[in-house]
This record gives C-alpha cells, sequence and structure tokens, in this order.
C-alpha cells in the first residue's frame, strides 16, 4: 500500500498533470503537491501523485558509499 | 529501473552484511522495529534477516495502514454501499480485508454493492463528476502518504462544486502509532519490547520530513534511521543503527536523502492542515484507542464528509479471540507464535490484520519466511 517509485516525468500537461516513464509505461500522473518540476526530473509517485522530487546528487552519494563498501568488503564475503 | 535496481545490488548487499558483521559487538544484542510494511516487505522477500548476524534481531511494526485499519471501519464502508446505495471507490489493498459477519468489500461487491477500485483519489472524482444521479464515496485510508492526495480531491471536488461526492476519512498518523508502541500499557502486560531503535518511514517522511523523530530520539532515547524501500537502504539503515548504539548516541539520521529532507514536502502538509484537523480519538486495529491518531475533515469542508452526510456511528468489533496482531505489531511476539498462524489464517483466507496485506507482519512471513523455521 506505502509503496511508491520513482518515475521519470517526460511530458508536462495542463491542470498540474504531467506523463512518467514507468519502465515503457507511461502513465498520467499529479503534480500537485510538487512544485518545479521540468521534464527529465525524477519524482516519486504514489497513488497517482508525484509526492516529492527525487535528488540526483544525493542518490549519487549513498551509491558511492554502497559501491565503496563492495569494493572493501565484496572479496573477503565472496571467498 | 533507474533509482531501483542500484538498490538491490546483490553483491553491495553483501558488502554490508559483511560491514554489519564487523561492527556488531558480539557481546551484544540489537533489536531493532522497521516500523513500515514496505520495509517489512523488503526485508522478507530479499532475506535481508539471514545476511544479518545472530545478535541483530529485526522486529516488524505497525505501518501497514490495511493491517491497522480497524474492522468497524471497513464495516461501515460496507453499510455505505449495502444500505444507503452509494458508490463506493476504495485502493484496491482494501477490498479484502476481513470485516463483520464474514464480509469484505470484495464480497459485498458480490452481493450488489457497487464498489470500485481505484488508483487515486483523483479517479474517485472524476466518477462523481460523470454520474451527478449517484453518490460517490471515496473511502480514503492511508498515512501521510495518501492524506495529501485526499486532501487535493476534497478541494478539487469544492471547486467543482460538486454535490454527490464525499469522503469517509480513515487517514492515520505515523508519529503516534509509534508513541503508543513506546509507551503503551499492552507492553507492560506483554512484557517489554526490548528496542534499540527505529527504522524510519520511507515515503511517508518524503511528506513530514525527519524533523517529526527528532522527539522520539529526544525524549525515549532511542535511534531511528529513515530508509529508503530497497534491500541495501534497509541493511545500510541497521548498519547507521548498530553504530548509533554502539556510540551510545540516539539521534535521527537519514539514510534516505534522496527523497527526505528534514522539513518534508511543505506544499503537501499545508495542504492537509487546510482540509483536516486532529481528532481527538480513533481506534487502530491491534493497537486499540489511540488519542490524536487520525485526521477528520475540517467544518468548512463538511459537505464533503461522509461520516456527516450518512447516518454512519462507529462500531468498534473486537478482533478473533486467538489472533495475535496486538502482540505482533508491537513486537512482543512473532508470526509463527500465532495458533491460527498457516493453518487457520492464510492470506487466502486472512482472520487477523497482519494477514491482509503483503506488507503486513504474518503474510511476508507466510509468502518468504515460513519455511525457514522448519
Ligand atoms: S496469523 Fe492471522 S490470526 Fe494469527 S496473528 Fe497473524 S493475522 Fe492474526
Amino acid at each position: 500500500m506505502c509503496l511508491a517509485i520513482p518515475a521519470r516525468i517526460v511530458e508536462l500537461r495542463s491542470d498540474d498533470l504531467a506523463v512518467v516513464d514507468l519502465a515503457g509505461v507511461k502513465k498520467e500522473i499529479s503534480l500537485a503537491l510538487v512544485d518545479n518540476v521540468v521534464v527529465g526530473d525524477y519524482v516519486i509517485v504514489h497513488v497517482g501523485y508525484a509526492l516529492n522530487k527525487l535528488d540526483p546528487e544525493e542518490a549519487a552519494k549513498t551509491l558511492a558509499l554502497f559501491a565503496e563498501l563492495g569494493q572493501l568488503d565484496a572479496p573477503s564475503a565472496v571467498h | 529501473m533507474k533509482y531501483i535496481d542500484e538498490f538491490r545490488d546483490g553483491e553491495v548487499a553483501r558488502g554490508l552484511a559483511e560491514a554489519i558483521r564487523r561492527e556488531a559487538n558480539p557481546e551484544r544484542r540489537y533489536h531493532f522495529m522497521e516500523f513500515c510494511g514496505g520495509h517489512t516487505h523488503a526485508i522478507s522477500r530479499y532475506g535481508v534477516s539471514d545476511l544479518l548476524p545472530d545478535n541483530v534481531k529485526m522486529i516488524h511494526g505497525p505501518g501497514c495502514p490495511v493491517c491497522v485499519l480497524p474492522i468497524g471501519r471497513v464495516d461501515q464502508a460496507i453499510r455505505l454501499a449495502l444500505e444507503n446505495g452509494v458508490t463506493l471507490c476504495t485502493y484496491g489493498d482494501c477490498l479484502r480485508v476481513p470485516a463483520s459477519d464474514s464480509l469484505s468489500l470484495l464480497k459485498a461487491k458480490a452481493r450488489g454493492g457497487d464498489i470500485r477500485m481505484v488508483y487515486s483519489s483523483a479517479d474517485a472524482v472524476a466518477l462523481a463528476q460523470k454520474n451527478p444521479d449517484k453518490q460517490v464515496v471515496f473511502f480514503a485510508i492511508g498515512f501521510e502518504t495518501t492524506t495529501p492526495p485526499t486532501a487535493v480531491a476534497i478541494k478539487q471536488a469544492a471547486t467543482l462544486g460538486l454535490k454527490n461526492f464525499s469522503v469517509l476519512c480513515c487517514h492515520v498518523l505515523t508519529p503516534s502509532a509509534i508513541s503508543s508502541i513506546l509507551e503503551s500499557p499492552e507492553v507492560r502486560q506483554w512484557g517489554t519490547v526490548p528496542l534499540d531503535g527505529f527504522i524510519g518511514p520511507a515515503h511517508v517522511s518524503t511528506i513530514i520530513g525527519s524533523r517529526p523523530y527528532e522527539f522520539f530520539a529526544e525524549e525515549y532515547r532511542k535511534p531511528v534511521v529513515i530508509a529508503g524501500f530497497e534491500p541495501l537502504d534497509v541493511m545500510q539503515a541497521i548498519r547507521m543503527l548498530i553504530r548509533q548504539v554502539n556510540e551510545g548516541r540516539a539521534e535521527v539520521e537519514n539514510e534516505f536523502s534522496r527523497a527526505v529532507d528534514r522539513d518534508g514536502n511543505k506544499k503537501a502538509q499545508q495542504l492537509v492542515a487546510e482540509v483536516f484537523e486532529m481528532r481527538k480519538n480513533f481506534e487502530w486495529r491491534g493497537l486499540n484507542i489511540l488519542p490524536y491518531s487520525a485526521l477528520r475533515i475540517r467544518s468548512q469542508f463538511a459537505e464533503f464528509d461522509a461520516e456527516k452526510r450518512f447516518p454512519l456511528d462507529y462500531q468498534p468489533v473486537p478482533d478473533h479471540k486467538a489472533c495475535e496482531c496486538g502482540a505482533i505489531l508491537r513486537g512482543v511476539k512473532r508470526p509463527q507464535d500465532c495458533k491460527l498462524f498457516g493453518t487457520v489464517c492464510t492470506p487466502e483466507n486472512p482472520i487477523g490484520s497482519c494477514m491482509v496485506s503483503s506488507e503486513g507482519a504474518c503474510a511476508a512471513h507466510y509468502t518468504y519466511g515460513r519455511y525457514k523455521d522448519v
């Protein structure tokens, strides 16, 4: 029920509506809860609404942290 | 998919597991509760518990909106459809929740009730617009993630001047549920839950921000780490919690910084404040009546309030006597401790709330973890 997914905005429409691409499936969602969204932004979509924007820089930071761990620890974990 | 697959990488998961193993002090035990059903689901589905050392245990909390919806509320929705002849719209997850007289919304539909599954609150408004001769009621449930969309729908109906749209509002608040877990009398009755920290909600926090949890960290000395719903997010959060416990800290940290900040979505918060106000009391399934734990529609929007428009008194209905949901939702017992688990109570025929949605502790354990204990 609470599951919401990151999706990319591919088109802006009137009345606070937009189209997102979800692994090739296009879906119309509402932007009534978020401001300043442009095409190419990722938003977290839940029950047809964008809850807020996803920050690509923060995502990259989290992934970099994981990658570092993977490199340091994976060999000892695998062998 | 971008921003999903990268957070499910198996190699990185092994690296994280190793890091957790290294950091967890073998001399002590760690008990963390994940509040959200989304986390429960991720932990069961990706076998996160198997990657953790034996002294790190996850406890499944009450954070699934379908699981905490009391029977009496579903009864109200069913009555609206069967006795008041309304078109009742709701999210798909609500349809199978067991209600009184062996009914559910799905079974009420089979009896002729006009019950429709909608994907979004906006669909319910559109349905009312298209059918001016029918009363359309949106059965609105959920935590802080689904509340802003309901607020938007009510404002939209007001702008359109709809006379045939109303909302049965059952929206509940996350922080109150966490308080009740920490200080309810039942905890005393069942014994204390050995909780060393919380994994904080993911999408709820995109709306309310991380600030509301600061109270728990300070007042109850419990660390909180807000985490995304992917398995790597959960593992990293566990690692951050272990670190806080080891260092004797109790702070709010944010693993899900790609979507959550301290303040949350102010636009959504403002919309919610405009349309809703606190209820003094609200019954939660498995957690009893919790003060100031839910929302109702403000009087300015009374004409869109189904509880005002229709004769709907609330009748509390007790859970099945043998069902242990109450203890499970508070982390005192595990699904396999319930006599009904997997025999009388299954996802096809749920007796208690924890078995209803795939995010419930019993259903998650039934689907993904059942054979591990055999
Ligand atoms: S197995 Fe069923 S009856 Fe038992 S606690 Fe879980 S939901 Fe309740």
